[in-house]
């Protein structure tokens, strides 16, 4: 059966992910949206052995194409370099959420009985502009009171962390850890633009950004695209047998004047969206066996750890102290190296996510590999204006 | 030059105003925060500032009572030498960043406003 003879309401049960790719994250010099797009989606549809005129509709997560690049329609011009028309195709942009936004409706697009065959491709090409014009782009999503100030999402970082060290009582250290752990998982990652561990020393004295936030609490600039493949799970058996499950997914928004918020330290586009595939799933924070979490900022794995309920608020940092979120702890988070080690190329990163669970859900994690069924990705948007957390499990 | 918040009417203050407020909240007056003084609620330096960004910038997130009711604002600080918790006053100045220099059309907003000064 091919992804056009749709399968029936009977079959039409959850939706499974049975591929997934991405490129190496880094900086990829002479290569653009495109290239970057079609490696992706091509190596995709390859690992699932799903030919391109099976796809019904394919999603571009992509926040800034036409700010960094001046390439826009990337959505149409990926189908027709894949080869995939007539395919539908829309380009979803959530700023940094848009791999995640990209998940949830890629979900829909099969529940809804719309598609039987969904590849999303997550990309951005970013490394050409300097970090200050590339900071200005990423901005330029904040309201006009904000904007006038050169307030940035790195300030937004260091205003958030201060508060929360100080209203916590927390050690400066224990942000630095994060760096320090994601670092360390991101050695094995392949594709991460950092494949090197640093030591708390080095984090600590690295030059101020955003004070109290220094360089290595910051992720980098990143060029990079991901790729996941959807289908029903009746669709999913007559390619493989090893395929994971969207057990629950469910975004969230939160105010856009991020200093409108009553708690500077609570995400609640977090908190909902959390809450949301928690209960569409039937699983709760105890049953998450691994988590990728959005740490651009190392401040942003803590509050995400606590608005999904992992750790009460102002104590996830107990948790890092501790080796909780090691790789070898008792939930591993952010396996991949996270944003901060992987990269973070704005639309990909959320797509990037789910291909880290799914290759652990699937056992195909190499190094990198921990023993779960059931897995986690939290993408922010903004500094928590849009949230998607996303759980998936193991087909088995 | 005012620094304009909004009331709703269901009694909340925002800074800045929207066409509605929490929970479809509609506006009912406009009240001007340059007239008062705020507390600062947390602060930063920043040292990697977009074009046309002064450089360092030192920005804080800052709190307004107004008759009781708490309006939060963001804003940048003449000083870097501020501790949470200090009394700063609104300063006006022209031009906050240089309109034309990032990549917002310079037209679509002003770019005047205050900077906020320890009291």
């Amino acid at each position: 059966m091919t992804g056009r003879q749709r399968s029936t309401d009977e079959q039409r049960d959850r939706v499974a992910i049975v591929g997934a790719s991405m490129t190496e994250f880094g900086q990829r010099d002479g290569e653009w949206i495109m290239d970057l797009l079609a490696e992706a989606g091509i190596e995709c549809l390859e690992d699932a052995g799903v030919n391109a005129t099976a796809v019904d509709h394919l999603y571009v997560s992509n926040m800034t194409s036409g700010e960094f690049e001046g390439m826009t329609g990337v959505m149409n011009a990926l189908v027709h370099d894949l080869g995939a028309m007539p395919a539908y195709t829309q380009r979803v942009d959530q700023t940094s959420s848009s791999g995640g936004a990209g998940i949830y409706a890629a979900w829909q697009s099969i529940t809804s009985g719309a598609s039987d065959m969904t590849l999303l491709v997550g990309g951005e090409k970013m490394t050409h502009k300097t970090t200050g014009e590339s900071t200005d782009i990423i901005a330029s999503i904040g309201h006009p009171v904000e904007y006038k100030h050169g307030v940035t999402l790195p300030s937004f970082a260091g205003l958030t962390a201060r508060h929360y060290l100080e209203q916590f009582d927390v050690p400066r250290e224990s942000l630095a850890k994060v760096a320090v752990k994601n670092h360390k998982n991101g050695v094995d990652n392949p594709n991460a633009q950092f494949q090197k561990e640093v030591d708390l020393e080095t984090v600590l004295e690295s030059p101020i950004i955003a004070d109290p936030l220094r360089l290595y609490d910051f992720c980098p600039v990143t060029d990079g695209s991901a790729a996941l493949l959807f289908c029903p799970e009746s669709v999913a058996r007559e390619y493989t047998d090893e395929y994971a499950v969207i057990a629950g997914v469910d975004g969230a928004t939160d105010t856009h004047v991020v200093h409108e918020r009553d708690d500077p330290t609570v995400m609640q586009g977090v908190v909902e969206s959390g809450k949301g595939a928690y209960e569409m799933s039937g699983y709760g924070p105890d049953d998450i066996d691994v988590a990728e979490l959005h740490d651009m900022f190392t401040i942003l794995e803590f509050l995400q750890m606590e608005g999904l309920g992992i750790a009460e608020q102002g104590e996830a940092w107990k948790l890092v102290e501790d080796g909780y979120t090691e790789r070898d702890g008792e939930l591993p988070i952010n396996t991949s190296g996270g944003l901060k080690s992987k990269g973070h190329p704005l639309g990909a990163s959320g797509v990037a996510q789910g291909v880290e669970i799914y290759e652990q859900l699937v056992g195909e994690a190499g190094p990198r590999q921990v023993d779960a069924d059931v897995g986690l990705c939290c993408n922010v948007g903004g500094f928590g204006n849009c949230v998607i957390t996303t759980i998936m499990e193991a087909a088995q | 030059m005012t620094m304009d918040a909004t009331r709703y009417d269901d009694g909340s203050i925002s800074y800045p105003g929207h066409p509605r407020g929490p929970g479809g909240a509609e506006p009912v007056e406009t009240i001007d925060l340059s007239e008062y003084t705020a507390e600062i609620v947390t602060w930063t330096t920043s040292t990697a500032t977009p074009p046309g960004v002064r450089e360092p910038n030192h920005l804080a997130v800052l709190e307004f009572d107004v008759e009781g009711e708490p309006v939060r604002a963001i804003g940048q600080l003449t000083t870097g030498n501020v501790e949470t918790g200090d009394e700063v006053r609104p300063v006006h100045i022209d031009e906050l960043r240089e309109p034309g220099a990032g990549i917002r059309e310079p037209e679509s907003q002003a770019w005047d406003g205050y900077r906020f000064k320890p009291a």
